[in-house]
């Protein structure tokens, strides 16, 4: 099994990675590959098993509603690639 | 001063044969002098380090150290150090300067432990090999040509060459284990939950777990003993009462049964492995336990399984480095979109990349019943082996990987027979198990690693368990032919 | 061709917990940027999310009061999309296993008629933070301090026929989340937002029509503005042969127009998946017993006891118990005039008008509910007439005294109910109009009724008003009956 190139760009558009052309052949036969190997997991009737997310049948802990950060945004912002006035910048947004 | 465990330069530190300042120096001497042939190493933080030493000595004189009070250990570059790089081994991070500690970095160093540094790794923990960090590949101090394992591979290589008495590691897959095994140390995965995982990168958060790399299952039980607890900080840290590790090393093992599962010698297990397993096997039966065959019978699911949960997991994980609030951004993005996939695709590695996109199809729509659903039944299915088989037994024995370590190259080029060195650790995380691999023996020059699978929380069996071995056997004392 | 309005909302209710729903982080409204977005929603690799008590106690809370199934044990999805105020590149949210199912919300029309709509499930999700498009060099400004606010994703079924169905329902919901005390439901804030589906059909089919989505509609007024205007966009769509596309549009209120969004209009695929940072949250019943203990009394039962206690007609106990504020300034007014329906008339009417005259909230009203309650209570022993009371609430509005008693005395307002007086009063206004006299006593029964009121509305005129109009037919009808 193997992805076109088609399936491919709609993964890494997704994933919001761009792809060279010249690549995407390889990764079209990794991805293919991999695929191959998991396939393994069909052949096995899971028809009545609940699926597991977490190893541990345990339950959410609740926080106290109470405010435990404070402000640290000169902190946080010295290793940011672009700020001013305390806001992160992007390339302009278009809604 | 090479080979020293954590216990001994404990007991040096106590005897004042030397001062934290003095060893920290040494290990920093070492590392300056060495640590190119294995590139161990990152991020050597040497004044931070003396500095700390020099903490370490005057608290030690006060009486109010902390129960690894001036011991010098490495962090994996995974785990979140404030004022000091944390890369993942990643382009997407190299300008990374954490302002945060990882709750295990806090608690290490609340018991006076000593950075010497931070251990380079496979990018974002996604590798056997050590080979995908940006930082390059670092090189096994048994054999400079072979790999020394991952993801963890720096922290392993470090203190099989001297280079640090102990590490912190992470294991997702096997990442703690299999270097540990490669490079003949001693190595655990706690269970899940049992450490925080509070500032660790995440690679896949079902999956991952933080625990100690050192010589020892002693040194092993001294780096959890501070490393392990609940964390309010994390939702899947467990509320379990942490035991006394080291005052448990000696709990007797005559009656211990422990089951060795037939799945695990089957083919492409290298027969030097398997005759090592059996040897070590033997002195389990000398030192009072009770061996028993048995089966764990969706085994060969476990490599399938975790490679759609592993990446899915990771697909969403990966999703903030976006070039937005910190870390590597591509150069004058012409649009948001351009900002996004150029970031994405220049800051990550091709391993990471191809993990991302495999997630990324497996959640997708149409195939995630198919993919994501279908290896969380099967998860569930390989948890129910283990909890069958921990009704007969104690303790799961076998060996960590199916061969020693390999040549560097022979199959970074080959993801599918590098997915395969996972094949006997892979299915613990899944289950959620704690771990430990100890060394059991050399193959041409090359360590063999012993892996033993304990009831979840029950890390204190793993570690007697280990320990005692290691009481009668000196292949944990083996030095590596480059070991400082 | 007739047609029908099909309509679902989506509505974002901000809880109004002190701190974040993962993160321990402030949620109080107007700081500086990004001065209230800690490491976790920052999303700082290696940060961990926990959930907040109280923003799973609110989301109980609307379940009780919309009478829905609580689920015992819901579960936080990732929905993966990349945006700029998404910190992680997932929102966490539910999707599977929302902790309300399937509920009602009953609303009430102007018509006096009342609908049961349905909600489909309501969820626990968190905020995204905001883009300031204001210019920074061609940039876009991000602001992560809402970023991690809870909030409850209320969905309901397309079970709204018109644009004042859906703001019927908008305004219960905000009626609902106001009473139980779990958000501050302050549209001028974002407290409340939505998004409206809508469709329409040929009057009798079954199946929906094609509906677009409306989203981020931030006031009752925009609510009703933009379906309307989007049903007309698709109603001449179709009548002029083409198709409504299925879509996302944005609400213009400047233009008065809908129009597509373009970041909108790539296919998404949101990849949901069990957050394995959060685990199953599993809830006791007794914990839904005891929330159900602290449930305030909530506007649809409020309006039945108002409607049964104090005689109201449905729709006057609708509006007033769409506000707990208006609801309890009602019931202190009643209380106060002794008169409930009166009171109801007064708070719906004169009081209502000059509110909205003024822009002002209940809480700010300028006559209080004993004052406006004082006011009533002159009218019912006859001291004053309707229309003077009138001149007294503004009055009292106006600040011109501290009670209606004060005012009506010292603008000497108070109703002449002497016979004596008033008799003098009926004799001028008859002696004045003698031929009006004449053709009373020569009509029938029924004309004489009609005639009655002119010579009343004579004498008020003399009286500036101040004549009590009882008094003033029974006289007349002596005197004119002999």
């Amino acid at each position: 099994m193997s992805l076109d190139q088609n399936e491919i760009s709609k993964l890494a558009r997704l994933a919001r990675i761009s792809i060279a052309d010249s690549d995407t052949a390889e990764l079209s036969q990794r991805i293919g590959d991999i695929l191959d190997m998991v396939d393994v997991m069909q052949a096995v009737d899971t028809s009545n098993v609940v699926a597991m997310a977490n190893p541990h049948d345990a339950v959410q802990r609740l926080r106290a509603d109470e405010v435990s950060d404070t402000n640290q945004r000169e902190h946080f912002q010295a290793i940011a690639p672009q700020t001013e006035d305390g806001l992160y910048l992007v390339p302009q947004v278009i809604e | 001063m090479p080979n020293h465990t954590v216990a001994d330069i404990l007991r040096g530190l106590e005897a004042k044969t030397f001062s934290s300042e003095e060893i920290t120096q040494q290990y920093l001497d070492a590392i300056g002098a060495h640590d190119p042939r294995y590139n161990s190493y990152i991020t050597v933080t040497a004044d931070a380090a003396l500095a700390q030493a020099r903490a370490a000595d005057q608290a030690r004189q006060n009486g109010s150290g902390g129960l690894l009070c001036g011991v010098p250990i490495a962090h994996k570059d995974i785990f979140c150090t404030e004022g000091v790089r944390t890369s993942c081994a990643s382009k997407m991070l190299d300008n990374f300067i954490a302002p945060y500690n990882a709750t295990i970095v806090t608690k290490l160093t609340q018991t006076g432990t000593v950075t010497l540094g931070k251990t380079n790794m496979d990018e974002f923990a996604m590798g056997s090999s050590n080979e995908t960090s940006f930082y390059g590949a670092v090189r096994n101090p048994w054999n400079t040509d072979c790999v020394p394992g991952g993801s963890s591979g720096g922290s392993a290589a470090a203190i099989a060459a001297g280079l640090a008495p102990a590490a912190t590691g992470t294991d997702t897959g096997g990442s703690i284990r299999q270097p540990a095994a490669l490079c003949g140390l001693t190595g655990l995965k706690p269970t899940y939950g049992r450490v925080s995982r509070y500032g660790m990168i995440a690679f896949a958060s079902s999956l991952d777990q933080a625990g100690p790399m050192a010589k020892t299952a002693e040194d092993n039980a001294l780096l959890l003993q501070a490393m392990a607890g609940f964390d309010p900080l994390d939702s899947t840290s467990m509320q379990q009462a942490v035991p006394d590790y080291v005052g448990g090393l000696n709990k007797d093992l005559k009656g211990l049964k422990i089951g060795v599962p037939k799945e695990y010698f089957s083919e492409g297990l290298d027969p030097a492995i398997g005759a090592a397993v059996e040897t070590a096997l033997d002195e389990y039966r000398r030192l009072g336990a009770e061996i028993k065959a048995i089966s764990l019978p969706h085994t060969h699911l476990a490599v399938p399984c975790y490679y759609i949960i592993a990446p899915a997991e990771a697909s969403a994980n990966l999703s903030r480095f976006d070039g937005v609030r910190y870390g590597y951004r591509c150069e004058n993005p012409k649009d948001l979109d351009d900002l996004y996939t150029r970031t994405r695709a220049e800051g990550f590695g091709a391993e990471v990349k191809r993990r991302i996109l495999i997630g990324t199809y497996a959640l997708s729509s149409g195939f995630y019943d198919a993919y994501y659903r279908k290896a969380q039944q099967i998860r569930r299915l390989i948890k129910q082996d283990f909890d069958e088989a921990f009704k007969e037994v104690d303790i799961i024995a076998g060996p960590t990987t199916p061969n020693p370590a390999f040549a560097l190259g022979e199959k970074v080029s080959d993801p599918l027979t590098m997915y395969l060195e996972d094949i006997y650790t892979i299915a613990v995380n899944l289950a959620g198990l704690p771990a430990i691999s100890l060394p059991v023996g050399l193959t041409q020059g090359k360590p063999i690693g012993l892996q033993l699978i304990g009831r979840d929380f029950d890390e204190a069996s793993l570690l007697a368990a280990a320990h005692q071995y290691q009481q009668r056997s000196d292949w944990h004392r083996q030095v590596a032919p480059g070991s400082v | 061709m007739e047609w029908e309005v099909v309509i679902g909302l989506e509505v974002h209710v901000q809880l109004n917990t002190k701190t974040k729903i993962f993160s321990g982080s402030s949620t109080a409204f107007g700081a500086e940027p990004n001065t209230q977005a800690s490491a976790v929603d920052l999303a700082l690799p290696g940060t961990l999310p926990v959930l907040n008590e109280q923003a799973l106690k609110k989301a109980i809370l609307f379940g009780l009061a919309i009478d829905a199934d609580i689920c015992m044990a819901s579960v936080f999805d990732r929905k993966n999309y990349f945006y700029p105020d998404l910190p992680k590149g997932y929102q966490t949210t539910q999707m599977d296993f929302p902790i309300v199912g399937p509920g009602i919300v009953t609303i009430s029309l102007s018509d006096g008629s009342s609908r049961d709509i349905r909600v489909h499930h309501a969820h626990l999700e968190e905020d995204a933070g905001k883009s300031l498009h204001e210019d920074y060099h061609g940039m876009t400004g991000i602001d992560l301090n809402r970023a991690g606010t809870p909030l409850i994703e209320i969905v309901s079924e397309p079970d709204m026929r018109s644009a004042e169905e859906a703001v019927a329902y908008l305004r219960k919901i905000h009626s609902i989340v106001t009473y139980l005390d779990i958000s501050d439901g302050d549209l001028s804030q974002g407290s409340l937002r939505c998004d409206a589906n809508v469709s329409v059909r040929p009057k009798g089919q079954a199946e929906y029509g094609t509906r677009a989505e409306i989203k981020n509609i931030n006031s009752f007024r925009f609510v009703e503005r933009a379906i309307k205007v989007e049903v007309q966009r698709q109603i001449e769509l179709i009548e002029d042969g083409g198709k409504v596309k299925q879509e996302t549009r944005l609400y213009d209120s400047d233009k008065n127009e809908t129009r597509a969004m373009r970041s909108k209009e790539e296919a998404n695929d949101y990849r949901y998946f069990p957050c394995p940072d959060l685990l199953p949250v599993v809830i006791e019943q007794s914990l839904v017993d005891q929330l159900k203990t602290t449930m305030p009394e909530l506007p649809d039962a409020k309006r039945q006891r108002f409607e049964q206690a104090y005689g109201l007609s449905s729709y006057d106990a609708a509006l007033l118990t769409t506000e707990r504020a208006i609801a309890n300034y009602f019931e202190a007014a009643a209380d106060a005039a002794g008169d409930a329906k009166l009171a109801a008339n007064w708070v719906n009417g004169e009081l209502s008008a000059a509110l909205n005259r003024d822009s002002l909230g209940i809480a700010n009203s300028p006559v209080s509910a004993d004052q406006l309650g004082g006011l009533i209570q002159r009218i019912v022993d006859n001291s004053i007439s309707g229309k003077i009371a009138k001149q007294v609430f503004e009055a009292l509005w106006n600040g011109e005294g501290d009670s209606a008693d004060a005012i009506i005395d010292s603008k000497g307002l108070k109703q002449v109910s002497d016979t004596g007086a008033l008799g003098a009063m009926v004799d001028d206004v008859l002696a004045a109009n003698p031929d009006q006299v004449e053709q009373f006593r020569g009509a029938d029964e029924g004309k004489r009724k009609k005639m009655l009121g002119f010579f009343v509305g004579q004498i008020m005129k003399a009286s500036k008003g101040q004549a009590n109009p009882g008094v003033i037919n029974k006289i007349l009808n002596e005197k004119l009956g002999g």
